[in-house]
């Protein structure tokens, strides 16, 4: 008992008091910013350096987050021209808004195209449910941690529940594996509705690595409208937890 | 007449022409003189096509001496027969499978003939998830129970079938697959080999370290580049970091499952320290972006330094203090202490690895036996256990990591007193032509092995990755045999085996 206590107050207070205000360690990579527009001979070089096609050329030059593995190699190349910020508020619930231009300082949210009852529903209490569909496990692990004694999310009624018959939503890691696409279909169908769609990590919003793997199926994406993309490679607990309290408008 | 061509790990690559061609009877009688002596065991067999023939190349790993032996014999198209070897070798018995399962070869006489992971790719694609073959007993006084692949908690997918007799389990089988992404087919991408190092990462993200070490090394095996020191010191403090926070998140996972509450959140949040403390170093808390083939694009310096002692003296006296708190308290022991047994007899012969075997008084441990990087300099001490239950596969993690620290501390040390040549990773570095490699990264699971082979312009036309788990997931299958299936969750996450290193 005296060593339990002794390693209790070892333990001391571990949650992170302003889950929104939080700072993370400066080299993190989140929000890339791009401080000047590359060269053409730079942007050639950078869309085949890019591992997954993130650099976007269509209206001018952009990053895709969606896209983005977040391996900051573009940013090396030509660290004059881009950066990676520390900034983990990187979601958002409209996939144009992924695109990261020069100029943006933020990556924004559509507050139109928050469904009403989202809000209605779930602002005091969001129960969700997770599923793995070829997710490498550090999206899951982040998830996990988003719950942790650090992260504790369950602070503001979000939680991950065992069935989905509990839930009110489904959060779902990876490029989607044909393997699991029947599973994930049955569990989606098995969650009652109105219910959210969550896509974390950039596998999950466009493939990733592995969009054209012959081995994953998407088309479960195109049948549902999706309510919040989180990418990473991980999600960082932050970057989820900010995500969902955007959300449900708290 | 040569039987094999004898390698080392870490080091240069081979002629493919070189691995002896044997006729299948006298390759059956290669093994059987290897594996008749339990310091050999096999680190991965398995098979791709080469004008028209499918060649079988097999690995095999001598502890006492740190020889990697290589062989191979050849089918010609249209033949699909074989005579199966696992039930001499069970060890065999996933590679089998797996050679069956991806060009529809036969393995006659396989005890159990069952697919591995679908991929899509398969040979033969009637067989699909839904109808896996399941091992069924016929009687009106058992019961089945199935499980997954969603489970209860955040995980990835696989699913467990049981075979209960009341509370008891007489038989689990495991069938997995449902990760398949296609990573190996996708390794092939010779455009870009920034590529590479991030599909090696996202094998299983809780290795990133592990599976992005052997694929550096593979690279640099295939280009004869040696690591100058400093980065080899600093891919080894990644790796022991990695394991440090693995062992002391899956402590965190045992106490959740017994209700130690006490020690779940404490494990919960000194891990956190440690994966900060990589995400400190490098920007990614699981590493990812750390370790690159031919250089790093973090280097260590004497603020990250600063940090990793720090966090390490504090989390990991804290870490201490906790596992044997945990590992005295009667109630822990007593759902912990005989549970999920694996003898060392079985380890043997299903031909465990890592963490798995050495918790069954087996001294493996690529880090000693095969070493790579700076452990060739400067050899870790490997930790054993006796016993093979969950208590064996709990204190090795405690042991483990407190070794890892100390470790780290040392390649610190020698870190500070060494020139840095700070050398940036290189995606464009040519690979020399028909050559064979082979890499070994003794991960926090066990040994990740990573094999390629490069066609006549240097490119890489075969990629082969083997995770512990393919060895090891027979181990929790035998752990929970005669066991009350309520204690499943503790022995699965004592193992904690990868899924997507599995399905790749």
């Amino acid at each position: 008992m005296i060593k339990e206590i002794k390693i209790l107050k070892q333990h001391g207070i571990q949650y992170v008091p302003d889950l929104k205000g939080a700072v993370l360690t400066p080299l993190f990579r989140g929000r890339p910013v791009i401080k000047e527009q590359p060269s053409e001979a730079e942007t050639e070089m950078l869309i085949r350096l890019c591992p997954s096609d993130a650099i976007v050329t269509v209206g001018g030059f952009g990053i895709d987050i969606g896209k983005c593995v977040f391996c900051k190699e573009c940013a090396l190349a030509c660290p004059n021209k881009i950066e990676f910020t520390n900034d983990y508020k990187i979601a958002t619930n409209d996939l144009n808004n992924l695109i990261v231009r020069q100029g943006d300082s933020e990556i924004k949210f559509n507050e139109e195209k928050i469904r009403p009852e989202v809000r209605k529903l779930f602002k005091n209490a969001l129960k969700l449910r997770q599923v793995s569909a070829g997710g490498d496990n550090s999206c899951e692990f982040e998830l996990n941690a988003s719950g942790n004694v650090n992260f504790d999310m369950g602070r503001y009624g979000i939680e991950f529940v065992a069935s989905p018959r509990h839930a009110d939503g489904i959060v779902i890691t990876g490029p989607i594996t044909e393997n699991m696409a029947e599973a994930l279909q049955i569990c989606w169908d098995a969650t009652p509705g109105p219910k959210v769609l969550i896509l974390v990590g950039t596998d999950a919003i466009s493939g990733g690595m592995f969009k054209n793997s012959p081995a994953v199926k998407r088309e479960f994406l195109d049948k549902y409208p999706v309510d919040l993309y989180v990418p990473g490679n991980p999600a960082h607990p932050l970057t989820f937890i900010n995500a969902v309290l955007r959300l449900i408008g708290k | 007449m040569k039987l094999f061509l004898e390698t080392y790990n870490n080091t240069n690559s081979v002629d493919i022409n070189e691995i002896p061609v044997l006729k299948y009877q006298y390759f059956a009688n290669m093994l059987r003189s290897y594996f008749a002596d339990s310091d050999n065991h096999c680190l991965s067999y398995y098979a791709y096509r080469k004008d028209n023939k499918l060649k079988f190349i097999c690995a095999i790993a001598k502890d006492s001496n740190g020889k990697i032996y290589l062989s191979s014999h050849e089918l010609d198209a249209g033949k699909i027969m074989l005579d199966s070897l696992t039930p001499e070798f069970p060890q065999l018995h996933i590679f089998e499978r797996e050679i069956a399962e991806n060009f529809g070869i036969t393995f006659e006489g396989h005890p159990w003939a069952k697919p591995v992971r679908y991929p899509f790719d398969r040979a033969d694609k009637n067989k699909v998830m839904n109808n896996y073959p399941f091992y069924r007993m016929e009687s009106d006084q058992l019961h089945e129970v199935g499980v997954g692949p969603i489970h209860a908690g955040v995980i990835e997918p696989g699913h467990f079938r049981f075979i209960c007799n009341g509370e008891k389990v007489l038989h689990l089988e495991i069938h997995l697959g449902y990760q398949h992404r296609g990573v190996e087919k996708l390794m092939l991408q010779n455009d870009n080999r920034l590529k590479l190092c991030i599909l090696s990462e996202s094998i299983g993200g809780d290795t990133a370290v592990g599976n992005a070490l052997a694929h550096a090394q593979l690279l640099e095996s295939l280009a004869d580049f040696e690591a100058p020191k400093d980065l080899q010191i600093e891919r080894c403090i990644a790796l022991e970091l990695e394991r440090i926070a693995v062992h002391i998140g899956d402590t965190a996972a045992l106490c959740t499952d017994v209700g130690y509450q006490l020690g779940q959140v404490v494990c919960e949040a000194l891990r956190t320290t440690i994966i900060n403390t990589t995400q400190f170093w490098c920007g990614n808390r699981f590493g990812k972006g750390l370790v690159r083939p031919f250089g790093t694009n973090y280097p260590l310096n004497d603020k990250t330094v600063e940090e990793i002692k720090k966090i390490l003296n504090d989390s990991g006296k804290r870490y201490f203090d906790m596992a044997e708190r945990i590992y005295s308290l009667p109630s822990v022991l007593g759902r912990f202490d005989d549970i999920g047994i694996v003898t060392t007899q079985q380890a043997y012969r299903i031909g465990a690895v890592g963490m798995a075997a050495r918790t069954c008084n087996i001294p493996r441990d690529i880090r000693a036996t095969h070493p790579f990087q700076y452990f060739k300099t400067h050899k870790p001490q490997v930790v054993t256990q006796e016993k093979g239950d969950v208590l064996a596969r709990g204190m090795l993690r405690f042991l483990e990591a407190k070794e890892s620290v100390k470790y780290i501390f040392e390649l610190l040390a020698k870190w500070e007193s060494i020139d840095k040549t700070n050398l940036k990773p290189d995606y464009d570095h040519k690979l020399n032509p028909d050559r064979f490699a082979v890499s070994i990264v003794e991960a926090w699971r066990g040994e990740l092995c990573h094999f390629a082979v490069t066609d006549e312009k240097g490119n890489i036309s075969h990629y082969k990755i083997s995770d512990p788990s393919m060895h090891n997931w027979f181990a929790l299958a035998l752990a929970v045999r005669d066991q009350e299936i309520s204690d499943f969750p503790i022995c699965n996450k004592s193992f904690n085996l990868s899924y997507c290193g599995y399905d790749l």
